[in-house]
């Protein structure tokens, strides 16, 4: 039989939720323990397999000195890097410290700031190494984990629709919140992978999915402006689980 | 002179990232250190300026294990800034959300963190092998947990439906009635389950503690009640920082609470257990005398059994609430915005979580103060390993290193939550 693909999950700054997405594969994990060898994820198992790894799935954005370094390796030992939610693809919430000061965050929240190792910035993984595939979402879609996982290892494209928000409302059949209730709603700009889930439960989308590619995003804004949208709250509405996502960065800054 | 280290450099098993370091010198313990090293990430701080509708959606992020209870915390808080009360039906299904979350943390901890430390695997997979059964039975235990979340909040990890004032949007009878009957099924399983760790083999333990949880006059208590203690506190939860404090260690990148007065405290199923036992569901009492237990447990390894009671409890709660549910008229109740301070605390599966905010006449942020279980257990695990190793120093290391993170485990830590903050390492010379 032929060797079975190692497959290694990493934390960096996140909140546990996507890696905790392939626990929540109930119904999938034994299967998938089956075929692959869960060689090194430590929320699930003391044993730790060295590398190299056929696929690495990456949690969490950088924000210490110490994971700048950490993440290198990851990819040294990396036949494919794969990052997993908003915090590896887009730096997450905590890059929301990216438009202040860290040092006046540090003393707000810690007694003995001297304590504290930290970077002035929450940054993606990509702006540090190579990566192979990113899977969007705060959090992730499990059923999209499981067909990346399987892509990967199978040698083939996963098949991730990259559309909006918007398509996935239509293919739902919901009317829209946007254009009957008035309700502001990022749908129009935001990656697929929700199933247009807050729209289903009258509210608006607040971009979990982060930025689809080529987006009109000052159009959406002009939008929420004639809805009587306050541009500061257009501004939070873009710097929120992605605001470190290139077109929300600039949309949310064209309201500063 | 002899001496020993004990150390782990990355705990596996524990929501997040965090050491251990024992240092053992002449046969006496000298230094114990949970460490944290999970790097910060300042919600405190980003929250200010926000709207406070957007805050249940932020402070879920602090943890993907139980975001129902930061976002519990943060409306209970927010409602009571603003002076009001979500009653009856609403009540209810808030309720409901939060035992969903229990089911799927707790029974994450029991089969696929806890478990395996009892009976020598290094993962629930590995345990799989021999045991295919019982870990099916703890997926299909889970994923009733997770389906509740799912059918009230929107999703498993960071439901979208949970708003100030209530919910966006509210489930009809019938889908609660889809999931009764799932739940029903559930039941059975926890039962089975209470059984199955009850017979594990556990260290003869019993610490002092001063166990601190909230207490309802009528309820086990989840989104409402009174901060107590096992020493006789019995405190309103707004005073709750008149009574417990937050202080700076170098080897942890999250605050160590304590009391004012000093002493360390637990929170968590044990604490919740011993001052609540009254509360339980009649079947959630009745097998846990059957099992032998009392009406109090200080015997933190017995802490596996505990969470399956409540993963029973739950399940007899949220078929409780789903058999008399009737749907609201409105998803959520009027709020009037104002300039004022909130607080709220809830039981996360972890323990007692305490929020507190104050906010401005838009509504927006102007202060956030937020302490999860983790912090406040971190000394107590601490003092639990102190107390632990000294009698079991002949055991071989990788032995006496996989037993004291047993011990850590004993407390389900999550270290994403305590950063918003575990690695060990046993020094033994």
């Amino acid at each position: 039989m032929a060797r079975k693909p190692k497959l290694a999950v990493w934390k960096f700054s996140s909140c546990d939720g996507c890696q905790l997405s392939l626990l929540d594969c109930e119904d999938e994990l034994l299967a998938l323990a089956g075929n692959i060898e869960i060689a090194n994820f430590l929320e699930a198992s003391r044993e730790v397999i060295k590398g190299p790894y056929d696929l690495s799935l990456v949690e969490g954005s950088i924000t210490t000195p110490h994971d700048l370094k950490r993440i290198q390796e990851v990819r040294k030992i990396s036949k494919f890097l794969v990052t997993i939610g908003a915090c590896a693809t887009a730096g997450g919430i905590q890059a929301l410290r990216n438009f202040q000061s860290v040092s006046d965050f540090i003393s707000i929240v810690y007694a003995t700031p001297e304590y504290i190792s930290t970077l002035e910035q929450s940054t993606a993984i990509s702006s540090h190494v190579k990566v192979d595939f990113e899977l969007h979402g705060c959090p992730i879609n499990k059923e999209q984990l499981v067909e990346v996982i399987s892509a990967f290892l199978f040698h083939r494209k996963p098949n991730i629709p990259a559309h909006s928000v918007c398509m996935e409302c239509k293919l739902a059949g919901n009317v829209c919140i946007l254009v009957s209730n008035g309700v502001a709603c990022l749908g129009p700009v935001t990656h697929a992978g929700c199933g247009a889930l807050c729209p289903s439960y009258n509210r608006g989308c607040f971009g979990c999915y982060g930025a689809k590619e080529n987006t009109n995003t000052s159009s959406l804004s002009n939008k929420l402006y004639q809805l009587g949208v306050k541009n500061q709250d257009i501004q939070k509405l873009f710097r929120s689980y992605n605001a470190y996502t290139p077109a929300f960065l600039k949309e949310s800054k064209a309201h500063d | 002179m002899t001496s020993k280290t004990i150390k782990v450099d990355y705990l596996a098993r524990v929501e997040g990232e965090g050491g251990l370091y024992i240092k053992v010198k002449d046969e006496k313990v000298t230094e114990v250190k949970l460490k944290i090293f999970e790097p910060p990430r300042f919600f405190e701080a980003f929250l200010r300026g926000r709207n406070f509708t957007e805050v249940p959606d932020i402070t879920a992020r602090i943890c993907g294990i139980c975001p129902v209870a930061y976002q519990m915390s943060a409306v209970h808080a927010m409602e009571n800034a603003l002076g009001v009360r979500v009653d009856g039906q609403l009540r209810e299904l808030r309720r409901l959300l939060y035992c969903g979350e229990w089911i799927e943390s707790h029974t994450l901890h029991v089969y696929m963190l806890h478990a395996p430390d009892f009976l020598g695997y290094q993962s629930s997979i590995h345990m799989a092998k021999d045991f295919p059964d019982i870990v099916k039975q703890g997926l299909e235990l889970k994923k009733a947990g997770n389906e509740i979340v799912r059918v009230v909040g929107g999703r498993e990890i960071h439901p979208i439906n949970v708003r100030v004032g209530g919910f966006y949007k509210i489930p009809s009878k019938k889908d609660l009635l889809v999931l009764a009957e799932k739940l029903k099924r559930a039941r059975d399983l926890a039962l089975e389950t209470v059984k199955w760790v009850a017979k594990f083999n556990f260290p003869d333990f019993t610490q002092d503690y001063l166990f601190v949880s909230l207490a309802h006059e009528n309820e086990y208590p989840f989104n409402e009640g009174r901060i107590v203690s096992s020493n006789g506190l019995n405190i309103d939860i707004k005073e709750y920082e008149d009574y417990f404090v937050e202080e700076h260690v170098k080897h942890s990148n999250a605050l160590h609470s304590q009391m004012k007065t000093g002493e360390n405290y637990f929170v968590g199923p044990l604490a919740r257990y011993s001052l609540n036992f009254d509360k339980l569901s009649p079947l959630t009492k009745e097998t846990a005398l059957d099992i032998g237990l009392s009406k109090t447990c200080k015997n933190p390894f017995q802490s596996i059994i505990i969470r399956s009671l409540e993963i029973l409890y739950a399940l007899d709660e949220a078929l409780r609430i789903i058999n008399s549910y009737e749907t609201p008229e409105q998803p959520a109740i009027k709020l009037e915005i104002k300039s004022s301070k909130g607080y709220g605390a809830t039981e996360a599966p972890r323990g007692m979580i305490y929020h507190h905010y104050k906010i401005d006449d838009d509504g927006l942020v102007l202060e956030a103060k937020i302490v999860p279980p983790t912090s406040q257990n971190q000394k107590t695990i601490e003092r639990d390993l102190w107390n632990f190793v000294p009698d079991r120093l002949d055991l071989p290391l990788d032995e006496l290193t996989w037993q004291c993170e047993q011990a850590i485990r004993n407390y389900d830590p999550c270290i994403s939550c305590a950063t918003h903050y575990l690695k060990l390492t046993l020094d033994k010379e």
